[in-house]
């Protein structure tokens, strides 16, 4: 793909890489891009790893296949950094984000020797903080919209709250923990890339 | 006005369901089409549509009551994969002989074995002789339009048959795209009411459906289903025309990619054509000459067309998904080279396997297929002429 990025989500089956995926490329449809958002199944089980996929474009898309030489790579399980090559292919001006409490320092050694940026955000904590319970989806996707930069802050925000609204309209007491973990992640990518800086 | 959405191709397959809304609907689940069955149960529990959905304890049941309903003179239809339409192989035959025009969304799976829920085109292959139209898509979006077009197709006078839109298991089922919808006001008028011509539920018109047939009569049956099958592909590009008028979306028998002055094409099936088509532009940039013909009617067979469309380049690669266990290539690779040499159409035809199981296709994939037909043709390179592409060695 000429124009665009590529991005590739390590999960295990049950943790929501997929619907991760999946809401990005809806919240990037929002913003007016071209998306793809789609899973790659092995075996059907939970647990087992699975891959999902995005590609967001200004140009319509038209490669279907998996992506091989992605521009992020997101690990929503640090367990999988030992059985998965999680950073195969990917391009050294982009960049890998982990969830793991643990800092960038203590994740490097088993990046393979990668050499573009490292950013770890831990999901389970600010999913627990927010919302009571561990769903990492939410933090993890605004780690990679605030890494990748595929749209401003405040749109995807906007955004977000209107997605959430609609899909929790029966159970609106988690909305506002959803926005927070959102929010938090962000904050925490955001300190990271102004350190850089 | 369309109506600009994301949705993944069985999402759009389903919605397409929700705005023709057919009378009958009995399905069995199976991966990865069962989700086609599920939200249109949820539309029907909704009350978005009154589709009488049947659950049935198999598919060779499903494709039963749609043969019932539909013979009774209810427009019907059923979603499957893989085994599910093996299952059904009796009743797909039944379907056509007795000129049901009914509709079956097909989500490509492998068949077994070994077990594998992922892509191939092995099941729709199977029923290839089963005297279904059989449409295949590129994407989510040409799923939602060929769904829009089938029953035009399938009620015509003319055609009277059954027919099958295809799409690939999770490549197109299940990935999110962006997608151009229909207004349901729309989609409505360019269904129409179905007014089947002689149905069971007819007390006026008492017919028999599915009779014994002496030797005396058999075999001109047999030739009239033919007929209306060859029949079928001018109905195909009529109802195309019209659906490019309320649509803007314009659909043939095959798309030609970059073909007019191509010296290599890529004849191809399915959603590998659109990464075929990005290898195309990469290679067009390079200063080569190369395209890709992509075949959406595969039943009717095209067979003079695309001989036609071939008859200027130096070679064809033919990309099958299935393999054909006789020994002399694909489905395609047969039919192609077969339709060539009928037109003598004399260019080089090599026969590439891909994507079984699964198996991914890529640009690159491509972009290797027409440096060997180059090769081969302007380096005299032998060719294997039937052969695997990313087979682990």
């Amino acid at each position: 793909m000429k124009n665009g990025i590529e991005i590739r989500w390590h999960g295990r089956g049950g943790q929501g890489a997929k619907t991760a995926a999946l809401l990005l490329a809806d919240v990037a449809f929002k913003t007016g891009q071209n998306v793809q958002g789609f899973p790659e199944y092995g075996p059907e089980r939970m647990g087992a790893p699975i891959t999902a996929y995005n590609r967001i474009s200004a140009d319509k898309i038209r490669v279907h296949s998996n992506i091989y030489h992605p521009d992020y790579v997101v690990v929503v399980d640090e367990t999988l950094l030992e059985s998965v090559d999680v950073t195969a292919g990917l391009k050294s001006s982009g960049a890998i984000i982990v969830n793991t409490p643990k800092s960038k320092e203590e994740i490097m050694p088993h990046l393979k020797g990668y050499e573009g940026r490292v950013y770890t955000v831990d999901g389970r904590k600010i999913s627990v903080d927010a919302l009571g319970k561990n769903f990492p989806n939410s933090p993890m996707l605004a780690a990679t919209v605030a890494v990748s930069g595929v749209m401003p802050r405040d749109k995807f925000i906007g955004e977000m709250r209107a997605s959430y609204q609609h899909k929790f309209a029966k159970k609106p007491e988690v909305i506002d923990g959803n926005m927070q973990a959102l929010e938090v992640a962000f904050d925490v990518i955001e300190q990271a890339m102004a350190q850089e800086a | 006005m369309a109506i600009k959405e994301r949705m993944s191709g069985n999402e759009a397959v389903a919605f397409a369901i929700r705005q023709v809304n057919p009378d009958v609907m009995p399905a069995f689940p199976i991966t990865p089409s069962t989700e086609i069955p599920q939200m249109v149960s949820t539309y029907i529990a909704n009350g978005e549509i009154d589709t009488e959905f049947i659950p049935v304890e198999s598919e060779h049941s499903s494709m039963s009551a749609v043969i019932g309903a539909e013979a009774a003179g209810a427009r019907s239809l059923t979603a499957t994969s893989s085994a599910g339409l093996a299952l059904m192989w009796e009743e797909l035959l039944l379907a056509a002989s007795n000129r049901l025009p009914c509709a079956l969304t097909l989500v490509n799976r492998t068949l077994s074995g070994p077990i594998n829920i992922n892509c191939d085109h092995s099941d729709g292959m199977g029923a290839r002789d089963t005297g279904w139209i059989q449409i295949y898509a590129e994407n989510n979006q040409e799923a939602y339009d060929n769904f829009i077009q089938a029953y035009p197709i399938a009620e015509d006078p003319r055609v009277h048959l059954p027919i099958m839109i295809c799409q690939d298991g999770f490549i197109t089922s299940h990935a999110v795209e962006n997608i151009e919808l229909l207004e349901d006001e729309i989609v409505k008028d360019f269904v129409g009411e179905y007014q089947p011509e002689e149905f069971l539920l007819n007390p006026g018109k008492p017919v028999s459906v599915g009779p014994y047939s002496v030797s005396n009569y058999a075999m001109e049956a047999k030739k009239n289903q033919e007929d209306a099958l060859e029949r079928s592909s001018e109905v195909i590009l009529e109802v195309a025309k019209k659906f490019a008028a309320v649509s803007g979306r314009e659909y043939g028998l095959f798309e030609e990619y970059r073909t007019e002055d191509a010296d290599y094409i890529i004849l191809i099936m399915g959603s590998a054509a659109g990464t075929a088509k990005e290898a195309v532009d990469e290679l067009r940039e390079q200063g080569k000459k190369v395209g890709v013909l992509k075949l959406r009617v595969f039943r009717p067979f095209p067979a003079k067309e695309i001989a036609q469309a071939l008859k200027g380049c130096k070679a064809v690669a033919v990309l099958d998904r299935c393999e054909s266990y006789n020994g002399n290539g694909g489905p395609l690779g047969s039919e192609v080279t077969a339709a060539l040499f009928r037109e003598k159409v004399m260019i080089e035809a090599v026969n590439y396997i891909y994507g079984l199981a699964g198996r991914d296709f890529t640009v690159s994939d491509a972009t290797g297929v027409f440096q060997e037909l180059e090769d081969m043709v302007e380096q005299g390179k032998e060719v294997e002429q039937y052969q695997y592409i990313r087979l682990r060695k």
